[in-house]
């Protein structure tokens, strides 16, 4: 049942609107109170989606009558499985989660694209009739036309398109390209046009499925201010994304789905990390040994992993304390051997590198059949990237005479929410001063 | 919940329609813009193709299988009984798949379903009014000059064009899920376009059958245009069919099979887009 009142008018409303705008340069936390404190602008309850997939599909009436039985298996997907959760007016809310996880059936199901199976939900004001930018745009229509049709299908009347038309065309700085048929523009002009379109829709409530990836930088930045005003104008926008960063820096909240259903829901940066988490932490590594020296004939590596909070890991969060562990079965007494590791990214730069000699470590004895387990603790400042590991033992002297090496003997995935370019990202602290 | 096209659940309905309207014209316009996208000719083309046939029909039936004789204005008949369908047959035709073809908006955007065959039936009748113009200068050639019996074609396109749309919707939620109603469709046009007096007048039908065949709407509104525009003295469609009264059989057939369909196409609406 989706019930939909006029545009927010009262007074409550109102003020925090007002407070709303005054603070969307002020921390984060200080307009989380805010918003939690603004009425709700979508509320789902229990929301249900169910598709049929039938394990065979008859499209003709021939196929239909050859099996008049067979076709009344199928499977059921449950794409939306009993969501509830409640969005502030005002707030920019972030929905993330995997390929398949039910973003876009549930952002079909609020928007009645989809009808759903059970569960209610409310909208407070009017909801942005389409989720995808450039819905009916036509390749051998011109720029022109195009912008007065996508105008009348968000809800403009042909008047109002016309009026607002300068001022789209303005805001997507495409004046030199108006009469172009639309199949000449690049991808990114059109994505441009079709964005410039979209935030002059009269809705109170935007569904927005993945924008934020597009056009070059400084209309990235333009987008950005673009949302900044929208929020401060009390508007709520639900924001669908596999971009980490962009839930980050937009987002008052988040959401994860997993399987239909609600994985997390809370502050962007906690979501982020769950994100990765559950992306990264199922991948399965297909480790390849490239290759392996030594005679292992005095000791041989039994194996090295990776552990992080006493668990065995193959992804990590950047900044995460981390530990290599190798463990080392002898076959003949061995004095001060040497142990050492190094870490090669994807590229296959060597980013990291130690040994017992290098730091002065004395290793000890070790007789026949001895096992022994070598860990070294660090922090993961590296940047995030695919890591092999290559661990190696060899006789004491310098380190040359290798007992045993195994070249990429496993990996590790590195994750965080930001790219900045380098190869490690050093902690470290800013000081500006002006003299 | 959100039961049908029509009662999407709208701030008003006078909003509602409103949008129906300029959505639907949008649609429409778009649409036919894109008709004459890229040939030089553009709206002539749209003449070629009635006139051509029209042609070739007038020379085989009126020097060779002789049917046209004792038929007054033999020719400016055919021209409208072949307009005629073939605004009947391209509304019903482009209906069928047009939320096929229409997926995309379908899946991406929230409007009143209803829309989509609406901006089919739309196309077709700017066509048709163009082709109309055309047909009338033709007719001011060969027949008399213009009467006012020719208003009469208004209410006439009117119900074609709810005969039209109403097995169209139909048709369009059954495409979906059954793909070969597309060439039954096509033959059942073809068997249509001889049942009906599209190449020849009702009037030369065996008077045993005239009764019955008159219940084909295609023919009473035909039969109807040969009376009102073509020749006054011609039977018009109560004549024809005998009795002013029996004219409600062919009106219901229009009314019910138009019901039908919004029936049916309400019933599928908010469902169209998941089955796809």
């Amino acid at each position: 049942m989706t019930r939909r009142r006029g545009a927010p008018s009262g007074d409550p409303v109102a003020s925090v609107i007002s407070a709303l705008s005054s603070t969307v340069d002020t921390p984060r936390r200080a307009r989380a109170e805010v918003l939690s404190a603004a009425p709700a602008a979508v509320t789902v309850r229990e929301l249900r989606k169910t598709f049929r997939l039938p394990h065979r599909k008859y499209s003709t009436f021939k196929e239909r009558a050859l099996h008049p039985f067979s076709s009344s298996t199928y499977d059921q997907l449950h794409a939306v499985d009993g969501v509830s959760f409640t969005i502030r007016q005002g707030e920019f809310f972030g929905i993330v989660g995997r390929n398949g996880s039910g973003k876009s059936t549930l952002l079909k199901c609020l928007a009645e694209i989809y009808e759903r199976d059970s569960g209610e939900s409310a909208i407070e004001g009017r909801l942005s009739p389409f989720i995808e930018l450039g819905v009916g745009f036509n390749l051998d229509l011109t720029a022109r036309d195009n912008v007065i049709i996508n105008a009348v299908m968000l809800g403009l009347s042909r008047r109002e398109a016309r009026r607002r038309f300068d001022e789209i065309i303005a805001f997507a700085e495409l004046e030199e390209f108006l009469d172009l048929k639309l199949k000449n523009y690049s991808s990114g002009m059109s994505v441009r046009l079709a964005f410039s379109v979209a935030v002059q829709v009269d809705a109170d409530v935007l569904l927005v499925d993945e924008v934020l990836a597009v056009g070059d930088a400084a209309f990235q930045q333009k987008c950005f201010d673009q949302f900044n005003r929208l929020k401060a104008a009390g508007k709520t926008i639900i924001f669908v994304t596999h971009d980490m960063g962009a839930v980050e820096r937009f987002c008052d909240r988040a959401m994860l789905m997993e399987r239909g259903a609600i994985h997390a829901i809370g502050e962007p940066h906690e979501i982020a990390r769950a994100y990765n988490e559950l992306n990264f932490g199922r991948l399965v590594h297909a480790d390849v040994e490239s290759g392996r020296y030594g005679d292992q004939v005095a000791c041989e590596i039994d194996d090295a992993w990776f552990e992080s909070r006493g668990e065995r890991v193959s992804a990590i969060e950047q900044g995460q304390a981390l530990t290599i562990v190798l463990r080392v079965r002898f076959r003949q007494a061995l004095e001060e051997p040497i142990f050492a590791a190094a870490l090669r990214n994807e590229v296959g730069h060597t980013v990291f590198s130690t040994s017992t000699a290098w730091r002065g470590v004395r290793t000890g004895s070790f007789a026949p059949d001895d096992l022994a387990e070598i860990r070294i603790d660090l922090e993961t400042w590296f940047a995030p990237s695919h890591y092999k590991l290559t661990p190696s033992v060899a006789r004491d002297g310098g380190g040359e005479d290798a007992l045993d090496m195994r070249e990429d003997l496993v990996s590790l995935l590195v994750h965080s929410t930001q790219v900045t370019g380098g190869v490690v990202d050093l902690p470290h602290v800013y000081k500006v001063q002006r003299l | 919940m959100s039961t049908g096209a029509l009662s999407l659940h709208a701030p008003s309905g006078g909003d509602q329609i409103k949008r129906v309207a300029s959505l639907t014209w949008t649609l429409a316009v778009t649409d036919w813009k894109l008709r004459f996208y890229g040939s030089a000719l553009g709206y002539l083309w749209t003449l070629v193709r009635p006139f051509a046939f029209f042609g070739v029909i007038y020379v085989v039936f009126t020097e060779i299988a002789d049917v046209g004789s004792g038929v007054k204005n033999y020719g400016l008949y055919i021209l409208f009984s072949l307009v005629l369908f073939t605004f009947f047959s391209e509304v019903t035709g482009n209906c069928l798949n047009s939320l096929v073809t229409r997926e995309n908006l379908l899946r991406k955007m929230r409007f009143p379903r209803i829309v989509i065959p609406l901006s089919v039936a739309a196309t077709s009748l700017l066509n048709l009014g163009m082709t109309l113009v055309a047909v009338a200068v033709f007719a001011i050639a060969t027949a008399d000059y213009p009467s006012w019996s020719w208003l009469e074609l208004i209410p006439l396109i009117a119900l074609l064009t709810l005969l039209a749309l109403g097995v169209g919707m139909l048709l369009s939620v059954l495409f979906i899920r059954y793909r070969d109603v597309q060439p039954i469709w096509e033959v059942v046009t073809q068997m249509l376009f001889y049942a009906s007096p599209v190449l020849y007048v009702a009037t030369q039908v065996p008077e045993d059958f005239q009764h019955a065949y008159l219940a084909n709407p295609i023919a009473s509104i035909l039969t109807q245009v040969r009376h009102a525009v073509v020749d006054p003295s011609a039977a018009s469609a109560a004549d024809a069919i005998g009795d002013p009264l029996r004219l409600l059989i062919p009106l219901a057939i229009v009314l019910g099979l138009f019901a039908l369909g919004l029936y049916a196409f309400n019933r599928r609406a908010p469902r169209i887009a998941e089955e796809l």
